[in-house]
């Protein structure tokens, strides 16, 4: 069917320094921009969206009914990120009420380079809610994706390329996380992780080797197609982990 | 006193553009790991020039220069070497001189109208005076392009003679400007020049124009070094300069030197490269190799 690229460490450390480059930009656009570039991702999606059906229905093996379903529940989320670019800062930032004469405000800003391991099912859904979240308050991300229908992330690939998304934001890896996953973890470019469904085995080994630079960790379990479909899979709370969130304290009156 | 007669150059060989840039993209195809590397990359910091020239440079820029200099790491448990010299402006001079006291750091400084190297001859024997005079230990002129490119070789020569008087006893360094003088030979023959009047080392470029040092056009130097030396026997250094950024390509330039010239050239006396943010990845380079974890620049300090 087709040769797929078995992503090596340096493969991993390439990815790194891509994200790293491209991540001052993405992080100094306007939150407005990131939006539209969030929502011409699922405008470009739907301009293909029949492509992915076939696919999903040829390669992963879904009935064409689940597969119209996963499509257009992965357009609809891209469209739902896109509308929180601009809006996440105000629910998860606050104004702080303090003693002395100070505006003190706290503001979420991006963490940096994410690392995220994809989940094994819903090769599209489950990677763009994986990305999305991560990429809308600025981060730059890696995609690690090791499931039985790994052209899917190869296909999203080309609808990335075509959404004015800039290089090095998003960059997928497809290969073995048994084999990445110690290297990820020790990686001290890396700033946050993701992991989807990871073993008992994977956790320890991630949260061993990133303790010394003290990455972030969020571990999710994994679903099936219809869970990620459901509305449960998207919440701004996703955005949350990927996060730092900065505090001001602003001399103000006398 | 009678004239001496003027100088003219010799005959220096043709290079073939097409070999000079097979040959150097041959000696960037090694794979250099693991020992061979590590030492590589230390001895990459030891011959470095760490370099700022910015119309923007201020006496606290040059400070954490030097401390930079001094201890590229402080933060790591290796015991990296420090540079070997810090190359600035002429005002700067005393500023480095007086922040890399008791080191075996080198002050570098650029003069004679760098970077154009357009004023009249005493003008520029001024400055290198001066420069001279304020403690610099290395002096990096620039090489009249107006005056080499409108064919008057002997004007040349008798330009850097008089740079080279004027420098005494420091080490002078002549910068061709590479990127300026088009071709291969015009680089070949610029470098015999410049050793014939007595150049301590020759250098590709000022870093403010583009293209800066690449590996055919330090080929080429490095050869005209070499067939040099073979016919006087004086050992002229070779400075890279601009555009060497990653560590990678830094180690490429020493199996050029080893190739070309031997171990012998392979120390900061002989070879050296200016550059400035080229420091962090070779530490970075240098951590990876020890810890076995890819290293991030924010555990560095700027540079």
């Amino acid at each position: 069917m087709a040769n797929i690229c078995r992503a090596s460490r340096k493969d991993f450390r390439n990815a790194v320094v891509a994200a790293r480059d491209a991540h001052d930009g993405w992080a100094g656009r306007s939150a407005f921009n990131r939006g539209q570039i969030l929502y011409r991702m699922g405008e470009m999606l739907e301009s293909r969206r029949q492509a992915f059906v076939d696919t999903l229905v040829e390669t992963a093996g879904y009935d064409s009914g689940a597969a119209v379903a996963e499509v257009d529940a992965a357009i609809d989320r891209l469209v739902y990120y896109a509308g929180w670019t601009d809006k996440f800062a105000q629910v998860f930032g606050s104004i702080n009420p303090v003693a002395s004469s100070h505006f003190d405000f706290s503001v979420p800003e991006p963490s940096g380079v994410v690392a995220a391991f994809c989940p094994q099912s819903a090769p599209l859904l489950g990677l763009v809610s994986c990305m999305a979240p991560i990429i809308v308050p600025g981060n730059t991300v890696i995609l690690l994706v090791e499931n039985d229908a790994p052209t899917l992330a190869l296909d999203l690939a080309e609808v990335l390329d075509t959404s004015d998304l800039p290089g090095g934001v998003v960059n997928i890896l497809t290969g073995s996380r048994e084999e990445l996953r110690g290297h990820v973890g020790g990686h001290r470019d890396v700033d946050a992780i993701l992991s989807v469904g990871a073993s008992t085995e994977e956790r320890t080994i991630l949260e061993r080797e990133g303790a010394e630079s003290v990455t972030r960790m969020e571990f999710r379990s994994d679903r099936s197609p219809t869970e990620w479909r459901a509305d449960e899979s998207q919440s701004p709370y996703w955005i949350v982990p990927f996060v730092e969130v900065k505090t001001t304290w602003h001399p103000v009156g006398r | 006193m009678p004239r001496p007669a003027a100088y003219r150059p010799p005959q220096v060989p043709t290079v073939d553009e097409v070999a000079a840039q097979e040959r150097a993209a041959r000696l960037a195809s090694r794979s250099i790991k693991k020992e061979a590397k590590v030492e590589g990359l230390t001895r990459l910091i030891a011959m470095l020039d760490l370099t700022t020239l910015e119309g923007a440079d201020t006496p606290g820029k040059v400070k954490s220069l030097c401390q930079k200099a001094r201890t590229p790491d402080p933060g790591s448990s290796q015991d990296h070497p420090s540079v070997g010299a810090v190359c600035v402006y002429p005002p700067m001079v005393p500023v480095a001189r007086e922040h890399v006291e008791g080191t075996d750091i080198r002050v570098a400084s650029v003069a004679s109208y760098f970077p154009s190297g357009q004023a009249a001859l005493d003008e520029r024997v001024d400055e290198v005076e001066r420069v001279r005079d304020a403690g610099a230990d290395e002096i990096d002129v620039v090489l009249s392009r107006n005056a080499f490119l409108s064919g008057e070789y002997a004007r040349v020569h008798r330009e850097i003679s008089a740079l080279v008087e004027a420098s005494g006893e420091k080490h002078l360094k002549v910068i061709l400007e590479t990127g300026e003088l088009e071709t291969y030979d015009a680089v070949r023959l610029a470098s015999r020049i410049a050793m014939d009047a007595g150049a301590d080392f020759i250098k590709t470029s000022t870093g403010k124009v583009k293209p800066a040092a690449t590996m055919p056009v330090t080929l080429v130097m490095l050869e005209a070094i070499r067939d040099y030396y073979r016919e006087t026997g004086r050992e002229v250094g070779m400075k890279p300069a601009g555009g060497i950024r990653k560590a990678k390509p830094a180690l490429r330039y020493l199996v050029m030197v080893k190739e070309v010239l031997g171990d012998a050239w392979l120390t900061p006396e002989r070879f050296r490269i200016g550059a400035s943010s080229l420091l962090n990845d070779l530490l970075l380079q240098l951590e990876k190799e020890q810890y076995g974890r890819y290293y991030s620049k924010r555990y560095l300090s700027l540079g």
